[in-house]
């Protein structure tokens, strides 16, 4: 006596068409989610990227000079803003992680009200980087 | 007295308080630097040099860097075993991953007192 809209295949499995199509993420999930991918990207290529950069800037003063014409480069400007999004969602949403881990803020209002913040936060950062960077 | 459990609940307890401290630590750094950068005009060479000179900045940033090292592997070991399920391609991950670690943390403090 079922109807057809009741037949869902079942078990359902999450698989990767799942997880990036039909699975509908809460804010709080999305800053979960990047948490990890900002913090991936932090380890590599980005701590390779600026230790790079922090040894040719103080290895001498042309190198200092090198490394200030290269971060004008618009390809290099990019991947420091992705570098800045990157550290400063890492850094915002941790802070709310280890507010979490201390009990705070671990109702779901307000837990989706700092998941707010957090991406807000860390997206005007960005934009006020990126600002004294271009 | 030493308990040896390598199975069951607490076992990552220790390593999950590490992740959180080095976090505040880097937190601080963060903030410093950004005080720093954001109270000073644009650095010229001699400044930039001068900044890292500084013993409390040498000592700072390498206890950054160590808080680093111990905070990412923590993280991609996570990651790893997370979604890394055949278990010779993950410890030759975890592996990489660790040599990678070291090598920041070997560049930095040759960086850091050339």
């Amino acid at each position: 006596m079922s109807s057809a809209a009741a037949k869902k295949a079942r078990p359902k499995y999450l698989s990767l068409p799942a997880l990036l199509f039909e699975i509908r993420l809460p804010l709080p999930g999305w800053v979960s989610i990047f948490h990890r991918v900002s913090g991936a990207l932090l380890v590599f290529p980005f701590a390779a990227w600026l230790l790079y950069m922090l040894d040719a800037s103080l290895a001498s003063e042309s190198g200092f000079e090198k490394t200030r014409s290269y971060l004008g480069l618009p390809l290099v400007k990019l991947g420091a803003l992705v570098f800045i999004w990157a550290y400063c969602h890492h850094l915002c949403a941790g802070i709310r992680f280890l507010l979490l881990d201390l009990n705070r803020g671990i109702e779901l209002p307000a837990a989706r009200r700092s998941s707010v913040a957090v991406v807000a936060v860390s997206l005007l950062l960005t934009a006020y980087f990126g600002y004294k960077l271009w | 007295m030493v308990k040896r459990v390598v199975v069951g609940a607490h076992y990552g307890m220790g390593d999950w308080l590490a992740q959180r401290m080095t976090a505040l630590i880097m937190a601080i750094y963060t903030l410093i630097v950004f005080a720093v950068v954001v109270t000073n005009t644009p650095p010229t060479y001699g400044t930039w040099k001068a900044l890292f000179a500084q013993g409390w900045m040498r000592v700072a940033t390498l206890l950054f860097a160590v808080s680093l090292a111990w905070h990412a592997w923590i993280g991609v070991r996570d990651i790893l075993m997370d979604y890394v399920k055949p278990d010779g391609l993950r410890l030759a991950l975890q592996v990489l991953a660790l040599l990678l670690i070291a090598s920041y943390l070997g560049w930095t403090v040759q960086i850091l007192w050339r």
